[in-house]
């Protein structure tokens, strides 16, 4: 019965959504929306507390049912179901996806207080929570696909929310829009992965796909081909190069969107496809360091950005850019676990800190601009303490839950042999700890660098309860993967063994590694953490004109990380611009209208010059037609006899 | 009585009506349109019943009727359905009472001649799709014309005789070859041992596949040369964007929503079966112009600064994957085209209703006229956001379903036997989200800063009427298409056996063997 009861956690969010969609205008109360809306997704978190207490009380080997609905698309050989998959690991993601996400509906419920779309806005995040969920829960590629796409249309409606405001050079219209085709970019990619699998295995159930795969030899090329596709996906829907160049600009939508849908939970999806395949991508080695190199690379790149911008919400959105990185670095190298584990502690330090933000630019009335902030600590102390724990966290500061999970990813690297890649995250490392606590110098310490006029009061308590809850967990989530070399038993680990057992089964067997050597690492990537959390603490706190003096003796490379690389002028470039302007001159103008039409009409032309010239023989007179046209008739008959 | 007539009697029912409508009183205004929606209403049910009856378990046709027309060239009045036309006839007539509500205010001028010319067009199309004979057919086929053509020019745009004469001329050089090679068809039949002229088509299916190749490649090409033109398939589209925009909202909804389906259904009824050696040499190069016009219509699209001109160059993109489903030949490809033909169907019916509506309003269709109208239409913003993701296709909806299965489809092909033309058109569907996505933002997002658009009003109860029974399609078709596919899925078998059959060198259905060599009879 536990089981059976997944599909209502799914449908409860859809089922908030229609009561909202379709009623929210008349029900007008915002309590009453609001409350609609988290209930939908609270319950659903529920229902998933109760199936984990069920899966922990039966045999690791008999934790994954499936719960068949009705059938979908089916035709030829292609049968395909609405039905869902409740193993360990989906499970941990259904936790994380409605308990994350219910704390941020609460949290919505003050930070959108009085705004006119105040229904719409918990009716499109109810209507991702029910594509998420389908996304995660999945049993075959195809309705996993109806949740990708599901959670970028919420996505692409969510950052274009406020759809009559500006943002940056354009409209939040335009961010949205990029957002979405972005994505379709990758999810051209994860269609093409869906054909390959379709006719190598004539099924796109995961079950019996993998089961088919087993028998793949590693390195087979057709593995090479499917994951390869399926990573093109991933790089759309978690954000990373090339295709990473949405995700910044996706901060046009509200602060709790950017939480939830752009740091907690879809941009994270790309992900777990890769760890719902891992076999697949066991299977193919090449694709493993492609992700891992793409991983190490983006987790680097999205850093030195980081470094320099002032917006205080683009600084997350490119620490969530270079976050997702160590992900994939975690696939990549084949920490299938630890990529996950990384996914849990993000979700909960990264969600606190877009809340915290979204606190502050509330205090601030709509400023986002960090250097038109500082000496906030006293006006807003609970968002103050929790964004400072979360910044701690997600500095890999010994023993937040970030610590573990990327030292985890660190570890793993080090100890597969791809020591470049672990001292590109290393790097990456102290380029977080540097932004982190410049982002929380800048904003809380010092001076008040903001207009007199201002006010800066804390957020309510619908606001700064989830802050607390996620604080909590930023701090302790860790408990659930503390390696053995510190005495813990590696709680998540154990949980997704079986699922990740046959992709581990393919992949080289690494040495065992000693604890000293381990503990050294930790040692280090703390060490260089707390450097940069010194550094920056020592620059920021107060104006000491370092940064400046720097910036002032690199000046191409400070032009170059403040305008991101240049990245979106240069797919502008050679792109967009191209395929609008070819779209228009050549082929509108040029072939449809100038060639074919010209043709058209000239030979109209020319029948009407020819009917001019043999008009001669239009009499007139009916009985001339009617005769030329039985002499006609009879004289093709006659010549098809004949022949 | 009615269930072994029922299908002379959907044919009939807008004759009927348009009779009627002519009876009345010009002043009737009220009468006259509530006439032509009774009449098509009811034809709509009949044809509900008609699905619901149809045994899709049963292959070959159903509810047969017969009767001699000229017996001596065994010309007949044959009609029946099987999944292929089943689900054609179903959208026609679900298409027509709402085309007809959607202009209950737009028309005045001249109303009657409208509202039957729309029955009588229902009519054409309906025959098009249920006839069993080849003479038939063509006579449906032309006699469509006709009133499309009066539709177009008498109730268009300022431009609408150009383009109406444009969409008959285009469209009869493309029949005219037809109409000849229906002709050699029936004598052909009369040069087999035991056979005689004739124009029944199936008995044209079991003689046709023996014409010997080189005859068999000219016949396949005037074939598809008709339907090709009246898909459109690129490069011979250039009458579509044209007619589209100088049609009215009703003439643009059925031309898209039923009249582009004749050509494909075209295909998959007369080129493929009845020709199907040819069809097999022939089908990479109609897929790779297919392949062609998913992505050129879809470039050329996103350049329209008109928003009806942008829906028709989508259609062109769509029927792209209706047709290169068809020549995947293989059971899903085929399938999908189906279904893409009836998502088309609702999705740019929906698109051209929607246009309609802000046209009647504001009296222009540019999209630089609008801009932040969400604000102002909320309603109306919501409903065209539902119908533009159904034809992006997205997954959910109905687009999606169809886009799916034909791309798999061509992507597992042997008869196109590389993967590239799937490959290719699913960038389609990436185009397919700028196009729409960008023409949707300029319309409906940033701020509303041309006071023309202030007062603008949301839709009305008729409105609301007219789209919500599109709008429960979509979401039908997107959740549980089993019901359309499951009717569809033994006809679909048929044919896609049908050309495995003869690319395998057996003799499908080619029992009678031809006296004479074939290559004589044409040069």
């Amino acid at each position: 019965m536990t089981y059976e009861l997944v599909p209502l956690a799914v449908l409860l969010p859809f089922i908030g959504f229609l009561i909202n969609g379709l009623l929210g205008r008349l029900i007008k109360r915002e309590a009453v929306i609001g409350a609609i809306g988290s209930a939908a997704v609270g319950i659903g978190f529920l229902i998933g507390l109760n199936v984990l207490f069920s899966m922990l009380a039966a045999d690791p080997e008999h934790r994954t049912h499936v719960v068949e609905l009705f059938p979908w698309i089916s035709a030829g050989g292609l049968q395909t179901s609405i039905a869902y998959q409740i193993d360990p690991l989906s499970v941990v993601m259904l936790l994380i996806v409605t308990g994350v996400g219910f704390l941020i509906h609460v949290y919505a419920i003050g930070y959108m207080h009085g705004d006119p779309g105040f229904w719409r806005f918990f009716t499109y995040l109810n209507l991702f929570i029910f594509a998420m969920l389908n996304l995660i829960l999945a049993d075959n590629f195809l309705l996993m696909f109806l949740g990708w796409e599901g959670v970028g249309l919420c996505s692409y409606l969510l950052i274009g929310f406020w759809y009559d405001r500006n943002f940056e050079k354009g409209t939040t219209g335009d961010a949205a829009k990029k957002a979405f085709i972005v994505n379709r970019i990758g999810d051209f990619g994860f269609l093409i992965g869906m054909f390959l699998i379709f006719t190598t295995f004539g099924t796109l159930r995961f079950a019996p796909v993998f089961a088919q795969a087993e028998a793949f030899p590693v390195g087979a090329p057709i593995m090479l081909a499917i994951t390869l596709a399926l990573f093109v996906g991933a790089t759309g829907k978690s954000a990373q190069i090339p295709l990473f160049v949405w995700l910044p600009d996706a901060m046009a939508g509200p602060t709790p969107v950017s939480a939830l849908i752009h740091a907690a939970t879809m941009v994270t999806a790309g992900v777990y496809m890769v760890a719902r395949c891992s076999l697949l991508y066991a299977l193919a080695p090449a694709t493993m360091t492609v992700v891992a190199v793409i991983g190490a690379s983006t987790a680097l790149f999205a850093a030195t950005i980081g470094l320099v911008q002032n917006d205080i919400k683009k600084v997350l959105a490119y620490s969530t850019v270079s976050q997702l990185g160590y992900m994939f670095l975690a696939m990549g190298v084949g920490a299938f676990t630890a990529g996950i584990f990384h996914v849990m502690t993000h979700a909960f330090f990264k969600a606190l800190l877009f809340l915290g933000a979204g606190s502050v630019i509330h205090a601030m009335h709509e400023e986002q601009d960090i250097q038109k902030m500082g000496g906030l600590k006293s006006h807003v102390p609970i968002t103050y303490r929790t964004f400072l724990l979360a910044s701690l966290a997600i500095a890999g500061i010994f023993p937040f839950s970030g610590f573990f999970s990327k030292d985890e990813i660190l570890w793993k690297a080090f100890a597969g042999g791809h020591i470049v890649l672990w001292a590109m995250g290393l790097f990456g490392a102290i380029l977080t700890a540097f932004y982190m606590f410049r982002l929380v110098s800048l904003t809380f310490d010092g001076e008040p660098r903001w207009a007199h006029g201002k006010h800066p009061h804390e957020a309510p308590a619908t606001m700064t309860v989830p802050l607390m809850v996620l604080a909590f967990l930023s701090v302790f989530g860790g408990v659930l993967g503390i390696p053995a070399a510190l005495g813990g038993g590696n709680a998540i680990e154990q949980w997704l063994e079986p699922v990740f057992r046959p992709a581990l089964d393919k992949l080289p067997h690494e040495g065992h590694a000693s604890h000293v050597l381990e503990y050294t690492l930790m040692i280090v990537s703390v060490g260089v953490a707390l450097g940069g959390i010194l550094v920056a603490r020592r620059w920021y706190r107060s104006t000491t004109g370092v940064p400046e003096g720097i910036a002032a003796r690199f000046p191409v490379i400070h032009r170059v990380l403040v305008n991101k690389y240049f990245v979106d002028e240069a797919y502008d470039a050679v792109v967009v611009n191209p395929i609008q302007k070819g779209s228009e001159r050549i082929l509108w103008k040029g072939i449809d209208v100038g060639v074919i039409d010209w043709l058209v009409n000239a030979s109209a032309r020319f029948v009407a010059y020819l009917s001019r010239t043999v008009r001669v023989v239009q009499t007139g007179v009916a009985q001339g037609y009617a005769l030329a046209f039985v002499l006609g008739v009879v004289a093709i008959l006659g010549w098809l006899l004949v022949h | 009585m009615i269930t072994q007539n029922i299908l002379s009697i959907v044919l009939a029912l807008p004759v009927l009506g348009a009779a009627i409508v002519f009876l009345l009183p010009r002043q009737a205004a009220g009468a006259i349109k509530a006439t032509g929606i009774a009449f098509s209403l009811v034809a709509f049910v009949l044809s509900v019943w008609l699905f619901i009856a149809f045994d899709a378990a049963a292959p070959g046709m159903q509810f047969v009727e017969r009767v001699p027309w000229i017996p001596s060239l065994d010309v007949s009045y044959h009609i029946g359905i099987d999944g292929i036309s089943l689900l054609l006839v179903v959208l026609t007539t679900f298409l027509t009472p709402i085309a007809l509500l959607a202009s209950w205010d737009s028309v005045k001028d001249r109303l009657k001649g409208f509202v039957a010319l729309m029955l009588l067009l229902e009519m054409g199309t309906l025959g098009v799709f249920l006839s069993l004979d080849m003479f038939l057919f063509y006579v449906f086929w032309e006699f469509m014309l006709i009133p499309m053509y009066f539709i177009i020019g008498i109730w268009g745009g300022a431009e609408r005789v150009y383009a109406a004469v444009k969409f008959f001329l285009y469209t009869m050089a493309g029949s005219l070859l037809m109409l000849v090679a229906i002709i050699w068809l029936g004598y052909y039949a009369s040069t087999v041992e035991g056979g005689h002229f004739t124009t029944n088509l199936l008995t044209l299916y079991d003689i046709a596949p023996s014409i010997p190749f080189g005859i068999q490649s000219w016949m396949f090409l005037a074939f598809t040369l008709s339907f090709a033109i009246k898909v459109p398939i690129f490069p011979l589209h250039t009458w579509l964007p044209d007619a589209h925009v100088q049609a009215p909202t009703a003439g643009s909804v059925i031309l898209a929503g039923v009249l582009l389906k004749m050509g494909t259904y075209g295909l998959v009824r007369f080129s493929l079966p009845l020709f199907p050696a040819a069809a097999i040499e022939f089908l990479p190069y109609v897929a790779a112009l297919a392949v062609i016009g998913i992505i050129y219509g879809a470039l050329v699209s996103t350049v329209q600064p008109d928003l009806k001109k942008l829906v028709a160059y989508s259609s062109v993109s769509h029927l792209g994957f209706v047709v290169l489903g068809i020549m995947s030949l293989t059971e899903e490809g085929v399938q999908g085209g189906m279904l893409q033909m009836i998502s088309h169907g609702l999705s740019t019916g929906g698109l051209f209703l929607l246009v309609g509506m802000i046209y009647d309003r504001r009296h222009t269709r540019m999209i630089k006229e609008y801009g932040g109208i969400a604000r102002i239409v909320p309603v109306y913003a919501t409903m065209f956001m539902i119908v533009m993701l159904s034809s992006v296709g997205l997954p959910g909806l109905n687009g999606f379903v169809g886009e799916f299965l034909i791309l798999l489809g061509a992507f597992k092909s042997t008869f196109l036997a590389s993967r590239w033309y799937a490959v290719l058109g699913a960038s389609g569907v990436i185009l397919a989200a700028v196009y729409l996505l960008w023409s949707y933002q300029r319309v409906f997002f940033g701020k509303a800063e041309n006071p023309e658009n202030a007062k603008l009003k949301d839709l009305t109860v008729r409105e609301w009427v007219v789209l919500v029974p599109v709008l429960v399609f979509i979401v039908w078709i997107g959740i549980y298409p089993k019901t359309f596919l499951d009717k569809s899925a033994v006809a679909t078998k048929q044919v896609v056996q049908r050309l495995e059959d003869a690319r395998r060198g057996a003799p499908a259905g080619m029992a009678l063997v031809p006296v004479s060599n074939g290559k004589q009879l044409l040069p």
